[in-house]
């Protein structure tokens, strides 16, 4: 159904640590996984699949390392590959790092939680905040409390552990929202959506029932009520703690939250969107294969406004050398490991216009995209939280609103 | 950095010192040695001499300490099977445990231990963790017994642990349901027959409501198994699908792909015209978009199974086609998998935002992707008529690039907008000319070679040009090497006077200097056409060409149905049948999407259904060309294929014959198959299917089905009127077909009704499925006075001409006397081709029966047969019985049969036991060619 075993492999391909969990794929086939992937890179085919024989390397890459599933069934692909990146995210909340070293170090807690992650393949306790409760790193600490299974564990509310207590009951709420945009040529946009998710940070007591309101669109329209401005959602992806069926019949988001941080919901919302700074580029070709790019960026909002921390970056081909910049504002260098030149903008202010002019030796200039980084106002909003908990407390919701660097790229003529 | 510490210690040889430790008295050291060994252990050495000393520290209160042991335990217990009895007895000791925790390792580890002398003591645990009050033991031990079937399946039978983890369904603990899902999926998957996810709806209840309350696995576990249902009505799926819809809203990329199998699944059975239908389609393609902002390798995994679910229903993406323009920081994989979707929607709607997208991928820098761009714009030529147009001018200004890769490319695709548009973009040719020094690839210059013979009388220098490429002849690739002995052939045809000499160098080339068979066997077949009759020669090489398929690279229906029914697996990523990846599933039924409840409203409904009237839509390019050829009219062919399809294209074209006629074959026999039984069946109970006009004549047959007990012999309807003197000037022939000691015989009364005698009898037949032909003249040697009549029989032989016919059985017989020629056609029983020799051996036709492909498979259902004396009956007519066997209360028998042109076809017999006077038997043909007689 799944995975046969999981490997921790450092970039060489040896093994770290590994666990078989069904003993129908012989372990030493994880020899020919590193040469395979070589033999793909070189043809610049790679494929995240590699088959070999009756075997099947199912695998991806976290900084140094890469975690890979074996099998020799018709696995559920896209199970495996949720359950690979869920791992990197337990060891990454228990180790801070996820690396060679800390796989290394810990490798009892390893063995520990991969034991406890998943059995026969199956993928089951993967919460690492419940998981925290009855694995911890301290093994002496185990000695005097006997642990017992955290009834979370098996419980429908498999997120939250009852019995939490805090003086002060609070919850944070952080809409953030980023906007990606596909510019052409041309200057049409050619795509744009905003994907936003929203935050909670849960400080509460017990088990509280929390009940979120937003200008949902459909809601409104179910309702028959128009207050201003809504916002149609394209597609909500909740936490596993919000009651989806509920969700579907009447639009109600209704969970008992997670302790502590945890993202509730993701959302993508389709709008046309004009781009916020305007970008046009100029390629010039001289000889002895000298090039030099132009890049002129425009503010095209409010002039009171002003975006922070915008980077622009633009892709060349890998064979760039020498590098030159003028900039108007701000600071550009050439980054190769990435094979792009970072112009960052400290501020920006609406309404102005700023160059940058890069010279390079490029024996072949062929493509340009630009990608932009910069912020963004949202039009989604919260409309209530209600907090609701058997002991009657009174608890105070928090709303921050935040704009993240969104993915906006621009094509522009070589 | 302790790992590395660890590590030197034991390589420095210190073992002893380890054994020691492990055998410490105190707790502390104890645990740091075992320690050490898990940590040797990690890096590949091999510590299992500490075996003994090891499980010695297994009994401890230290839950540490116990779960590195158990570690350890999993690892050398296989390589030390004796001494892991050793530890048989903490673990049962363990399964007892106050702390739930220590049971469930306990339960979980033994599991793992694959060692047969163990896995007898742990039943009892097992037995009691199954029923253990906390749900974390339960759902351990659910696991626990999908591990024990692993390693002894028969045990786990016996002890009936089947039924208890089929109680657990009902847990009351969602965990504990879906890991006892998961598990029964599991061991269902390997013993495919064994019923053992017996899914009635209310278990499906249980399941669905498990589905709102277990972790995101969990719910996993359970979709995938509510995809194996099939639901009773489009009702009952409608409300699965209510229940399921909400899934597509979760966070996890893998529960919103199975959710989508189980919708896609079910879809099929709603009505289309349903208001339902249109709200799940709506649905559906908001999460599949959101999906591709998931990691790069789940994003890999949804456009694979998103390029499946838009050739299944191209409704539901049909607006999103932006989404899919492809990002410079995408990974390689995903960027061609993206503009494989943008092809397939590409439509009159949206093509110009298409093709402007592919002109800017052709600019890139990745050379794999800016040819597969390229290639793009030629298949959207094809697929979208208006746009040809304009994808020929945007891929001569690609040419114009002059970058080598792109051009080669761009004459690839080129040469097929030539073939799908013929006469329309010609002009571009002088353009093509100018890069033909710089094409090194062989699919390139074969193309240009295409071009230039295909427009020989066009291009003022073909000949020179073609010239240039014979120098090197030798070293090119065969590919080039047929292409331009075509191409000069064709020029030939069109320009004899000046190409002459060309054309015997190149027949010279290819036939003397070559020790390549196929480019041999072309060369003489040009050569001797050449020489003897050149208006045929310009007949076969120059013949119109079938157009191109539009869609060549659909997948095929049946596959892709199965693949639906794999949504988020290996197989969907793969777009591959498990059967074709995965050992031992050979004999896995495949899935198939159910049937629809509506009627028959599309062409859709009919396909799903097992059995298909409609050829496959897609058929390979090549096999058209035969199917083409077979499937012409009375009227005799003078145009053959093109020679380049001639050796493949006749098997294909043979097998086609039989796909095509399958359905009517299979009719067929399973008509004989009752009669052979004995038994007659009132046309009434009979699948509406068989009372299809193409089976026309079978009422006949059953009319005389009651005429049971045929004697040991083939069968041979009664005879009956063929020709009514009415129309065929006063004769009548009536007659039927027999196969009498091994020979085919055609048994005639011919009557003459009119008022002259008629002489000069004289028989033909028109070409038919199985090339039957008359062995000898019609024996009418006296003439025929008025009122006589006279009984013939005419030996038939199987080495006529062959075309296949509709029904297969047809036959068109001109008849001549006296007075006029006469036209009539008959039906002929299938079974009169069945040979003597059609016994199989058992081992090839177990091993013929498995490599059947599923498409070639067909079912039916014969209503009130008996198998007493069937198997004896049916040997009667050369349909033999290869082997009998009791499945489940089933008797099964298996059949094989061996027509005349030597295509087999293997059949299974399923009878119910239990009421003998209505016994429902399903018969599953399978046909395959072994191997084909000259006469095709």
């Amino acid at each position: 159904m799944s995975a046969s075993a999981i490997f921790v492999l450092d970039l060489k391909g040896k093994v770290l640590i590994c666990r078989n969990y069904k003993g129908d794929v012989d372990m030493a086939e994880i020899d020919h996984f590193i040469p395979l992937l070589m033999q793909q890179e070189e043809e610049g085919m790679i494929c995240p699949v590699i088959t070999r024989g009756t075997v099947h390397f199912m695998w991806i890459k976290h900084s140094n390392l890469y975690l890979v599933a074996t099998t020799n069934k018709n696995s559920n692909a896209s199970l495996v590959y949720s359950f690979l990146y869920k791992l990197v995210e337990v060891f990454t909340e228990y180790f801070k790092e996820l690396e060679e070293e800390s796989i290394q170090d810990n490798f009892v807690v390893v063995y520990e939680l991969l034991d406890e992650l998943m059995d026969f393949g199956f993928p089951q306790t993967t919460d690492s905040k419940i998981l925290q409760e009855y694995i911890t790193q301290e093994g002496t600490k185990l000695e005097v409390t006997k642990t017992k299974v955290p009834t979370t564990v098996t419980n429908a509310v498999s997120w939250r552990s009852e019995g939490i207590k805090y003086k002060k009951n609070e919850v944070f709420i952080d809409v953030i929202e980023s906007i990606n945009v596909l510019v052409n040529a041309n200057g049409s946009v050619m795509s744009s959506d905003i994907v936003g998710s929203i935050k909670l940070k849960t400080m509460l007591s017990g088990m509280p029932e929390l009940r979120l309101g937003l200008n949902d669109r459909v809601l409104f329209s179910l309702t028959g009520r128009d207050k201003g401005k809504t916002v149609m959602m394209e597609d909500v992806k909740f936490h596993q703690c919000v009651r989806l069926s509920r969700f579907d019949s009447d639009r109600t988001i209704s969970f008992i939250p997670p302790d502590g941080e945890s993202e509730l919901m993701s959302y993508r919302i389709n709008t046309h969107v004009k781009p916020l700074i305007w970008i046009e580029s100029v390629i010039e070709k001289f000889s002895h294969s000298r090039v030099e790019i132009m890049v002129k960026a425009k503010g095209q909002f409010k002039k009171q406004s002003v975006a922070n921390n915008v980077e622009i970056r633009v892709p060349v081909p890998s064979d760039a050398d020498s590098p030159k910049f003028k900039t108007s504002t701000g600071s550009a260098k050439y980054v190769p490991e990435k094979d792009l030149v970072l112009w960052t903008i400290k501020s920006f202010p609406g309404g102005k216009e700023f160059l940058m002019r890069a010279h390079f030796g490029l024996p072949s200039v062929e493509k340009d995209e630009l990608e932009v980084f910069f912020l963004m106002s949202i039009d989604f909003f919260v409309r209530y939280m209600k907090i609701i908990e058997k002991s009657g407390y009174q608890a105070l919701p928090w709303v921050r609103y935040i704009t993240q660097s969104g993915d906006y790229q621009l094509r522009t003529n070589a | 950095n302790e790992w590395m510490f660890l590590f030197s210690l034991v390589c420095s040889g210190e073992i002893f010192e380890l054994k020691a430790e492990l055998n410490s008295d105190k707790k502390e050291k104890k645990k740091e040695a075992v320690k050490k060994v898990i940590a040797s252990m990690t890096v590949g050495k091999d510590v299992s001499a500490l075996f003994p000393d090891v499980v010695n520290c297994m009994q401890t209160d230290n839950l540490e300490l116990k779960k590195l042991v158990y570690l350890y335990l999993m690892n050398y217990a296989k390589s030390q099977p004796d001494m892991a009895i050793m530890a048989v007895n903490t673990f049962v000791k363990d399964c007892e445990d106050p702390n739930p925790l220590i049971r469930a390792l306990a339960v979980r580890t033994m599991g793992c231990i694959r060692v047969d002398k163990i896995t007898e003591y742990l039943c009892e645990p097992l037995r009691k963790c199954l029923k253990d009050e906390d749900p974390y033991v339960r759902k351990t031990a659910a696991v626990c017994v999908a591990k024990l079937h692993d390693i002894n399946a028969q045990l786990v039978e016996d002890q009936g642990f089947l039924d208890t983890l089929k109680d657990l369904i009902s847990d009351s603990n969602p965990m504990v349901v879906a890991n006892a899902v998961a598990a029964l999926s599991e061991i269902a998957e390997s013993h495919p027959n064994s019923n053992l996810l017996d899914l009635n709806p209310q278990t499906i209840n249980k399941l669905l409501t498990a589905l709102n309350e277990c972790t995101e696995w969990g719910q996993i576990f359970i979709l995938d198994c509510l995809a194996n249902y099939t639901p009773r009505d489009d009702r009952e799926s409608q409300s699965i699908c209510e229940r399921v819809t909400p899934r597509l809203s979760h966070a996890n990329s893998a529960v919103v792909l199975s959710a989508v199998k189980v919708l896609m699944k079910f879809m099929e059975m709603l009505p289309k015209d349903l208001d339902y239908y249109g709200t799940l389609l709506k649905k559906l393609a908001p999460p599949l978009v959101t999906l591709l902002s998931a990691e790069p390798e789940l994003q890999y995994v949804a456009l694979r199974n998103i390029n499946l679910i838009v050739q299944r229903r191209p409704e539901i993406m049909k607006h999103e086609m932006k989404v899919f323009f492809v990002k410079y920081n995408d990974p390689i994989y995903v960027k061609l998998e993206k503009l494989d979707i943008m092809i397939r929607l590409a439509s009159q709607a949206n093509i110009a935002q298409v093709l402007a997208e592919l002109k800017e991928y052709a600019t890139e820098v990745d050379v794999d992707f800016v040819r597969k761009a390229v290639r793009a714009i030629g298949r959207c030529a094809i697929k979208v008529e208006q746009s040809a147009e304009r994808c020929v001018s945007t891929l001569l200004d690609l040419i114009q690039t002059k970058v080598n890769y792109v051009v080669q490319e761009a004459i690839v695709v080129i040469k097929d907008i030539f073939r799908k548009y013929p006469n329309k973009y010609e002009s571009v040719i002088a353009t093509l000319c100018e890069n033909l020094d710089s094409l090194d690839e062989p699919e390139a210059r074969a193309a240009m070679i295409w071009i230039v013979g295909e427009y020989a009388e066009r291009i003022d220098n073909a000949d020179e040009l073609l010239e240039s490429f014979l120098e090197g002849f030798h070293d090119e690739s065969t590919q080039v090497q047929l292409q331009l002995l075509t191409a000069i052939v064709k020029l030939f045809l069109k320009k004899p006077t000046e190409t002459q000499e060309l054309v015997q160098q190149v027949l010279s080339l290819a036939t003397q200097d070559s020790d390549n068979p196929d480019l041999r066997d072309r060369g003489y077949i040009y050569w001797r056409l050449l020489s003897t009759d050149p208006v045929a020669a310009k007949e076969v090489v120059l013949a119109e060409k079938p157009l191109i398929s539009e869609e060549t690279d659909l997948i095929e229906p049946t596959l892709l149905e199965e693949l639906i029914c794999h949504i988020g697996t290996l197989a969907s990523v793969y777009h591959k049948p498990p059967s074709a990846f995965v050992e031992g599933s050979r004999g896995v039924q495949h899935k198939r999407l159910p049937c629809s409840a509506g009627s028959v409203d599309s062409p859709e409904t009919s396909s799903t259904a097992g059995v298909s009237d409609a050829p496959p839509a897609v058929i390979p390019s090549q096999g058209d060309l035969l199917g083409d050829l077979l499937n012409l009219d009375l009227t005799p062919t003078t145009t053959g294929p093109p020679p380049p399809a001639v050796s493949t294209g006749m098997q294909l074209g043979a097998m086609d014959l039989l796909g095509g006629g399958l359905d009517s074959l299979c009719d067929t026999l399973v008509c004989d198959l009752q009669i052979g039984a004995g038994f007659g069946a009132a046309p009434a109970a009979m699948p509406a299917s068989f009372g299809a006009p193409g089976s026309g004549g079978l009422d006949d047959l059953f009319d005389l089905g009651s005429g049971v007990g045929m004697p040991m012999g083939a069968y041979s309807p009664p005879k009956s009127v063929w020709l009514q003197a009415m129309k065929a000037k006063g004769l009548e022939i009536s007659g039927t077909f027999a196969r009498r000691a091994g020979v085919i015989q055609m048994e005639m009364t011919l009557t003459n009704k009119a008022m002259s005698v008629m002489t000069d009898f004289a028989i033909q037949f028109n070409r038919n499925s199985f090339g039957l032909s008359p062995a000898g003249p019609l024996q009418v040697l006296t003439p025929l006075s008025p009122n006589q009549s006279i009984e013939v029989a005419l030996p038939l032989n199987t080495s006529g001409p062959v075309m296949k016919m509709d029904p297969l059985n047809n036959l068109q017989v001109a008849v001549k006397n006296n007075i006029d020629v006469f036209y009539f056609s008959c039906q002929y029983p299938i079974s009169m081709l069945f040979v003597e020799d059609g016994k199989m051996e058992r081992q090839i036709f177990l091993a013929t029966w498995k490599d059947i492909p599923n498409e070639n498979e067909s079912q039916f259902q014969i209503k009130d047969c008996h198998l007493n004396a069937v198997s004896n009956k049916l040997q009667g007519s050369n349909i033999f019985t290869i082997a009998k066997r009791t499945v489940d209360g089933q008797d099964m028998l298996y059949l094989s049969v061996k027509l005349t042109n030597g295509i087999w076809v293997l059949a299974e017999l399923r009878i119910q036991a239990g009421n003998p006077n209505y016994t429902p038997c399903i018969c599953c043909y399978s046909a395959v060619i072994k191997n084909i007689t000259p006469s095709f």
